[in-house]
């Protein structure tokens, strides 16, 4: 494989270029792409940098200054119960962030394997593999999720959980699909006939080539999963109190609409914006990732 | 026709099955015997016995989810720990109002979300299509209950146009029923109005490089006409299809909606049994949403035959 590469370079060195170079390339001329991963990143930064953050304690109760909008001392305002929203949403930043990244690796993890062996090998491990992938995807996404956290116990952990099972079912749909379509391919069966063992194919023929829609949908499964974390914790079944989370701080503001209103906004503007971030980025790798754009 | 419907039905039955199995197992995830709740603080070993027994926990598993889903066939999906009423019967209680939200926010979602679709697909590149595309966008990455709370604190707390919650039946005033319901089904409606008009762009846009269209336009027929008569009819099929399985999104969309203006739906039964630990109450809706989407499935197929007189034929 190498050495075919390295031929190609002396002829066109257009086709030569390595492809993640031109995938970055498309990319970084993308720019609403390029938006939702500044978007992304400036969140990142944020839950990275929290602990460092010159910030009070989310947790920390301050009754001499229970609902007080925005102000020198509270940039954001305070809540019910006179904790600082500025500190509040940066910490919450990192429960989101994690809650959508786990629970997408959780579905990648599961999902793809499963995938590779239900496309390569076909027949009953297929039909046992998708049937239950249907059965799955009929639950709508947050149902499913809302009963599993249910019957999990509510915490942030099981909303990880639950999120990436229910997501799962995308991943091994996605890949079945990607796998079918390539083991037919020439350098597959090329594989195949020199007697290379399966696993071999599977993960350095076939793996590589699926991975690229694998990306796109991983990102945008990340938006979705970070909505369904703050809607399980939104219900009361994801992150639990103290801890802060976007989710249960639109869920105690829903409570104070009429005295403290500011206490609503930010939060919500926060998922909106991390994950209009994920869907551009996810919307802008799929055009850049895709071969018959070239 | 038929023998693919038949078959179509058919495949559908081991994916039923799978997932009765699914939610059977649901319930022996839960940590702890659920009986202990049940028999109260004294734990008398013979009340224990007692309610083993008639909830068949003696019996092994197998014969558990036979008996299970026997009753299950039958409309007996248990009763509700909490209300002591039959499950199916609550259910059958929330259903008429979440079908009006659903209802209505279909409507809602197909008047935005088609238009909206055809101009941006029609104007493919300009600053319209931009606009469309990324007012489209944001509509799908805003959490619908965050929009909710919003539109009370607009609408409701500031200049008091539209009750913020509640429901009134239709059957007892109409339009105030109308009315309570119209800012809820407008939130649900808005996130999927944005999928469906990503669906109708892309739909039409493969309609509208056909050579049919380039002909219709060719022989002089009005833009207007080309547009919906050559192009949307065709573009139509998918995206009823569409429309068809968004039912999953409006039944998890409507969770959130029925919380935030607590309006007493499918979705609010099943947050308060989560919360009141109302197990078969989550198993019961759980198992009808999930087999309500099957249907649905099958009928977004049988539309597909319908619209399409090629396959008809076939």
């Amino acid at each position: 494989m190498t050495d075919a590469t390295s031929t190609d370079a002396g002829i066109d060195p257009v086709l030569a270029a390595k492809p993640e170079n031109r995938v970055w390339k498309k990319l970084r001329a993308h720019r609403s792409a390029m938006l939702g991963g500044a978007l992304v990143v400036f969140f990142l930064l944020v839950a990275l940098a929290a602990p460092l953050l010159p910030i009070p304690d989310p947790a920390a109760t301050d009754w001499g200054a229970v609902r007080k909008p925005p102000s020198a001392a509270h940039w954001l305002g305070t809540d019910e119960i006179g904790r600082d929203i500025l500190s509040r949403m940066i910490w919450g930043a990192q429960a989101s962030l994690l809650a959508g990244v786990i629970s997408v690796a959780i579905a990648v993890l599961l999902g793809v394997p499963l995938g590779l062996v239900a496309g390569f090998f076909g027949g009953w491990t297929d039909a046992v593999i998708s049937r239950c992938t249907e059965a799955l995807l009929a639950a709508p996404f947050l149902i499913l999720a809302i009963a599993l956290a249910a019957f999990l116990g509510p915490s942030l952990t099981n909303a990880m959980i639950a999120i990436g099972i229910s997501a799962t079912p995308i991943f091994i749909r996605l890949t079945r699909g990607q796998v079918i379509n390539i083991k037919s391919e020439d350098y597959v069966e090329s594989a195949r006939a020199i007697g290379l063992p399966t696993p071999r194919i599977l993960s350095r023929y076939i793996l590589p080539n699926v991975l690229p829609p694998i990306l796109v949908q991983a990102t945008l499964t990340i938006a979705t999963a970070i909505i369904a974390e703050a809607a399980l914790s939104f219900l009361g079944l994801g992150q639990q109190p103290p801890a802060p989370s976007w989710g249960s701080m639109l869920n105690t503001a829903k409570n104070f609409l009429n005295q403290a209103p500011w206490m609503a906004l930010w939060p919500g503007i926060s998922i909106f914006l991390v994950v209009l971030g994920f869907n551009l980025l996810g919307d802008g790798l799929r055009d850049a990732l895709d071969p018959r754009e070239h | 026709m038929i023998p693919f419907l038949v078959r179509r039905v058919l495949i559908a039955v081991p994916t039923i099955i799978l997932i009765s199995i699914f939610v059977f197992a649901l319930q022996k995830l839960l940590p702890g015997d659920p009986l202990l709740v049940l028999a109260g603080e004294e734990r008398d070993p013979e009340v224990l016995e007692f309610l083993r027994e008639k909830y068949r926990l003696n019996d092994p598993i197998p014969v558990q989810y036979l008996a299970w889903v026997g009753n299950a066939l039958q409309g007996d999906l248990g009763i509700s720990l909490r209300s002591n009423q039959p499950v199916t019967e609550l259910m059958a209680e929330k259903l008429p109002v979440t079908i009006q939200l659903a209802v209505m926010s279909i409507l809602f979602a197909l008047m935005i979300g088609i238009p909206a679709g055809i101009l941006s697909a029609v104007k493919k590149g300009t600053i319209t299509d931009y606009v469309a595309n990324i007012v489209a966008l944001s509509g799908l990455s805003i959490p619908n209950f965050w929009l909710g709370i919003m539109l009370i604190l607009l609408v409701s707390v500031k200049w008091q146009l539209l009750p913020a919650s509640g429901y009134v039946p239709l059957s007892e005033d109409f339009w105030q029923s109308i009315r309570t319901m119209l800012m809820p089904a407008f939130v649900l409606g808005t996130g999927l109005a944005a999928t469906l008009m990503r669906h109708t762009r892309s739909s039409m846009l493969g309609v509208l490089s056909a050579d049919y269209v380039r002909t219709a336009r060719a022989k002089g027929l009005s833009e207007r006409t080309v547009i919906l008569k050559h192009s949307f009819r065709n573009a139509l099929t998918p995206i009823v299809t569409i429309t068809a399985l968004l039912f999953g999104e409006l039944i998890a969309g409507a969770v959130l909606t029925e919380q935030i203006f607590t309006i007493p739906g499918f979705g609010k039964l099943v947050v308060d049994a989560v919360f009141n630990r109302d197990y078969a109450v989550v198993q019961g809706i759980v198992l009808v949403t999930a087999v309500g989407f099957i249907f649905m499935n099958l009928i977004a197929d049988m539309m597909y035959f319908v619209l399409n007189p090629r396959l008809r034929e076939q």
